[in-house]
């Protein structure tokens, strides 16, 4: 296959100087921590900076960390799961620019001037979202490592519909998207949950629709 | 699960990511929404030195109309093209097979250039890209050139895209009026097609008066299914009459088996999807 053509099987280089991470804004300095053994024999990439959570941040860490790794390993913001690491699960769904992405598939190399929005940005222990309250009404989980994604999947799925983003189970892609549950599930169908709690995250995001005004 | 390291560069302009790209000759790896190419770096299926990403030029992203055709920026998003009104008057086809790439998450980073140069046999936008005979616009430090639908696709993972050489848009021919449907057979919802149908047809006074269908996994790169093509022109859109023409869907095919379905479940399936597709395009 074309992929693994030359450089298939390469050895991690062993002429790279270690590097460690550089961290600096919004109270998230960093220091070395569990994640950073893994990622040592690495180049570095330029500062980038973003707005996580509504704060500025700028951080330097070698180009192949992932959005994934850079808020659990070195930020600390263990909100966002892994799962598979490779795109398909949806555990890892956060939202950038307000659209939802998968953290694992970003790097943070790619995020210069982009708006990062994670779960610990939606809502507190003592304030939660609208959205979360619901799930938690709702019986919207079970062990809850899927929450997290749903939930910024769920309020990126909202936007979408608002925006009358079509979808492969309307009668027709030229159609206004419509509000039907199998709408709402279609649009959901990459968040898996493991424990199965798909009704009940369906009711939870159909009730906090309803009470927001209608977009669902 | 993680990639061997690599340098990263960002350019702003085709010229600059060309430049980049000579200078690294086949040790560097092109970035565009990196959804096949970054699970490929962390199983270590390629390791290149440099990664360039063209996903900071814009000059490669857009929809545009340009006469007779619509043209599409290679780093168009998935999402992009799936909001674009032009795509979905002119080419709605496209728009069709792009409503069932993935899920939304990956359908906001991945593009259409991405997915047509990575050439996955069981991607969703080849068959209708070659169904709708679109034309590649290919550029390297040479020049421009335009690379028919046809001459594009080459093997598993093989394109006309050369070495140093970028894909920089798609010219879709309009298809303003046409019926479409991309008919994609999966077991769960955002899996990799077993097989799908793209087919597209002008239906005048009750009679498919032009055909084109695009088979998606049922070889090493998409196949155009035109034994059904001709046969389906100057029926009428009955579900007799397309089924007869839909029949011929396998011929010349040389579809996988694997844990999904072996190669002659794959050709009935073909045949099947094609049968649905047409009839839906035709608004029977
Ligand atoms: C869980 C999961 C499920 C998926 N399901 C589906 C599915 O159902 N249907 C489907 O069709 N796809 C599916 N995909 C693949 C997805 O569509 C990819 O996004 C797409 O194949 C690649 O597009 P990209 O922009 O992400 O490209 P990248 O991953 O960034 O690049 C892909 C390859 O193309 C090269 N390349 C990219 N752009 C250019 C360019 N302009 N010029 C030259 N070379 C270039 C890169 O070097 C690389 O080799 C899935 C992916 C995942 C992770
Ligand atoms: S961890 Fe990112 S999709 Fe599974
Ligand atoms: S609640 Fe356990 S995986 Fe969803």
């Amino acid at each position: 296959m074309r992929e693994a053509g030359k450089g298939a099987g390469a050895e991690p280089r062993e002429d790279d100087v270690p590097d460690l991470a550089t961290l600096s804004g919004a109270g998230l300095v960093s220091g070395l921590r569990k994640g950073d053994a893994v990622t040592v024999q690495s180049r570095t990439t330029p500062a980038v900076s973003f707005t996580l959570n509504g704060a500025p941040i700028e951080v330097a860490v070698e180009a192949g960390v992932s959005l994934l790794d850079l808020l659990r390993e070195r930020l600390d913001l263990t909100g966002t799961k892994k799962g598979c690491n490779q795109g398909a699960c949806g555990v890892c769904t956060v939202l950038v620019d307000g659209r939802r992405v998968l953290g694992c598939l970003t790097l943070v190399a790619q995020l210069d001037a982009r708006e990062v929005t994670t779960i610990e940005g939606v809502g507190t222990p003592e304030q939660p979202h609208d959205l979360q309250r619901a799930f938690i009404g709702a019986d919207g989980f079970q062990c809850g490592y899927c929450t997290s994604g749903q939930i910024c999947s769920a309020l990126g799925m909202l936007r979408e519909l608002a925006d009358g983003v079509p979808s492969a189970v309307a009668e027709h892609v030229a159609a206004q998207p419509g509000s039907s549950e199998l709408e709402m599930r279609e649009r959901m169908s990459g968040n898996l949950c493991r424990c199965g709690a798909y009704n009940g995250i369906v009711d939870a995001i159909a009730a906090y629709a309803d009470a927001a005004g209608g977009h669902r | 699960m993680i990639p061997a390291s690599f340098d990263y560069v960002a350019p702003t302009s085709v010229a600059d990511a060309l430049a980049a790209l000579a200078e690294a000759g086949d040790d560097a790896k092109v970035l565009a929404g990196g959804q096949s190419l970054l699970p490929i770096l962390r199983m270590r299926l390629n390791a290149p030195e440099k990664v360039i990403d063209l996903g900071r030029i814009e000059e490669l992203k857009g929809v545009s109309e340009d006469g007779d055709h619509v043209v599409i920026g290679a780093m168009t998003t998935y999402a992009d093209v799936l909001a674009s009104d032009l795509v979905r008057q002119h080419a709605g086809l496209l728009t069709d097979a792009i409503a069932e790439v993935a899920d939304p998450q990956i359908r906001h980073r991945g593009t259409v250039g991405g997915a047509l140069v990575h050439a996955d046999p069981a991607g969703d936008v080849g068959a209708p890209a070659l169904a709708l005979e679109t034309e590649f616009v290919i550029t390297g430090s040479g020049g421009e050139r335009t690379v028919a639908a046809a001459d594009f696709f080459q093997d598993l993972f093989e394109t006309a895209v050369g070495e140093g050489e970028l894909l920089t848009a798609i010219r879709v021919p309009k298809h303003t009026g046409w019926g479409h449907r991309y008919e994609k057979f999966v077991r769960v919802s955002h899996q990799w097609s077993i097989v799908a149908v793209a087919a597209t047809v002008r239906v005048d006074g009750g009679t498919i008066a032009e055909a084109r269908i695009g088979l998606t996994n049922m070889g090493s790169t998409p196949l155009r299914a035109t034994a059904v093509e001709q046969a389906l022109v100057g029926k009428a859109a009955t579900d007799e009459a397309v089924r007869e023409a839909c029949a011929a869907a396998a011929e010349g095919t040389n579809p996988p088996s694997d844990l999904n379905g072996d190669s002659d479940y794959r050709r009935h399936l073909a045949t099947v999807l094609a049968r649905r597709a047409v009839l839906a395009a035709a608004g029977a």
